[in-house]
């Protein structure tokens, strides 16, 4: 396991805190979207190829619009598209997790699974938020997460629970992404300043529901759970590990190389 | 190897066929919408949602392995569906249909 990345916290004021908020809601998505995406037709069997693809159209739409409320929010004129396609890697927003590589299959479920099991809890806080426009986006985004939630879940006992080879794939993909699990829960400056907008979303109350879920989905699977290890930080303030850049500059290439083409 | 989980693969190296059945809405019968592939029943659920009811399609969806499915032989086409066309009192057709009634 290579060295965890620790950035410094930051201490900037930020001028439009819900702006910020929102756009990390969205980078998740939008991330995550992107690296299942590269799984089209790759996928280990036609069916899962299906799925995985519509579990990244699932995610795409979410940040979609989530990015558009994002826009409205910030009031200067960027719509989804701008915010998708023409912001650099430091003004990502999106967790440490969504960003890693897809690796084989059960690295991408173990991922989509620690993802999932958050998602649902946070989202379903975020829908009982009083700002309705993002409660809505909330609540909507919630039924397709359930469903990625049951997906990845299963995958996780066929996988664990499968044969020794995969079960130590998984065990080994478990391992590694465990650090970039912990920024999930990070409450900083801007959750505290959107609390102000109706938008209370309780962490460590999720944290403890998130690691009940995962560790009795690990159990069933006949897998372990890592031990408490030293956590990734910095996504949130657009310090990113070296593979989001990458991801970047293909997902940004065709609308940046044709500014202003319709599409 | 009667206890090999793989014993069920076909020769394609696929997992074994389910067929899908969705149901369009509430008391409609469900109707036979095509089959995948998958290693058990919950991930049939899965596969068929995914490919048959995931744009509205369907309320409610059955898979079945279709390895249990018994069907008609082609060869059964003469005497196991003669329709008896002759045979005017097998055919439910002296009665008017009240007008809304769907599904018969």
């Amino acid at each position: 396991m290579s060295e965890p990345i620790v950035a410094a916290p930051r201490t900037t004021a930020v001028a439009n805190p819900l702006f910020e908020y929102v756009v990390r809601v969205a980078d998740d998505r939008l991330v995550l979207g992107h690296r299942l995406s590269e799984w089209c037709g790759h996928g280990p069997i036609l069916e899962e190829d299906i799925a995985l693809s519509n579990i990244a159209l699932d995610l795409i739409g979410q940040a979609s619009a989530m990015l558009a409320l994002a826009g409205q929010v910030e009031g200067k004129g960027r719509d989804g598209d701008a915010l998708a396609y023409f912001r650099d890697e430091h003004d990502f927003r999106n967790a440490l997790l969504v960003e890693q590589p897809n690796g084989d299959f059960g690295a991408t479920i173990v991922r989509q699974f620690l993802f999932d099991a958050h998602s649902v809890l946070y989202l379903d806080a975020l829908a009982r938020s009083g700002h309705a426009p993002l409660a809505a986006l909330a609540a909507k985004s919630l039924k397709e997460d359930r469903y990625h939630l049951r997906h990845s879940s299963e995958w996780m006992l066929r996988l664990g629970d499968g044969t020794a080879e995969s079960h130590t794939r998984v065990q080994r993909a478990l391992d590694e992404l465990w650090r970039f699990t912990g920024e999930l829960f990070e409450c900083d400056a801007i959750d505290t300043a959107v609390a102000a907008q109706g938008i209370v979303v309780d962490h460590e109350s999720i944290r403890a529901r998130w690691h009940d879920i995962v560790a009795d989905v690990v159990k069933r699977a006949t897998l372990a759970l890592p031990g408490d290890a030293p956590m990734a930080t910095g996504g949130r303030r657009g310090r990113h590990s070296e593979h989001l850049g990458h991801l970047l500059a293909e997902m940004q290439i065709v609308a940046r190389s044709h500014p202003g083409a319709s599409w | 190897m009667a206890n090999d989980p793989n014993a069920d693969v076909t020769d394609d190296s696929q997992w074994p066929l389910w067929e899908v059945f969705t149901q369009s809405k509430q008391g409609a019968p469900h109707e036979h919408a095509g089959s995948v592939h998958a290693a058990d029943a919950e991930q049939a659920l899965q596969n068929a949602r995914d490919v048959y009811a995931r744009r509205g399609e369907a309320i409610s969806l059955w898979v079945v392995p279709t390895s249990a499915i018994v069907a008609s032989m082609p060869g059964d086409a003469g005497p196991f569906f003669d329709p008896g066309n002759d045979k005017a009192y097998r055919h439910p057709q002296f009665y008017k249909v009240p007008r809304g009634v769907r599904g018969l």
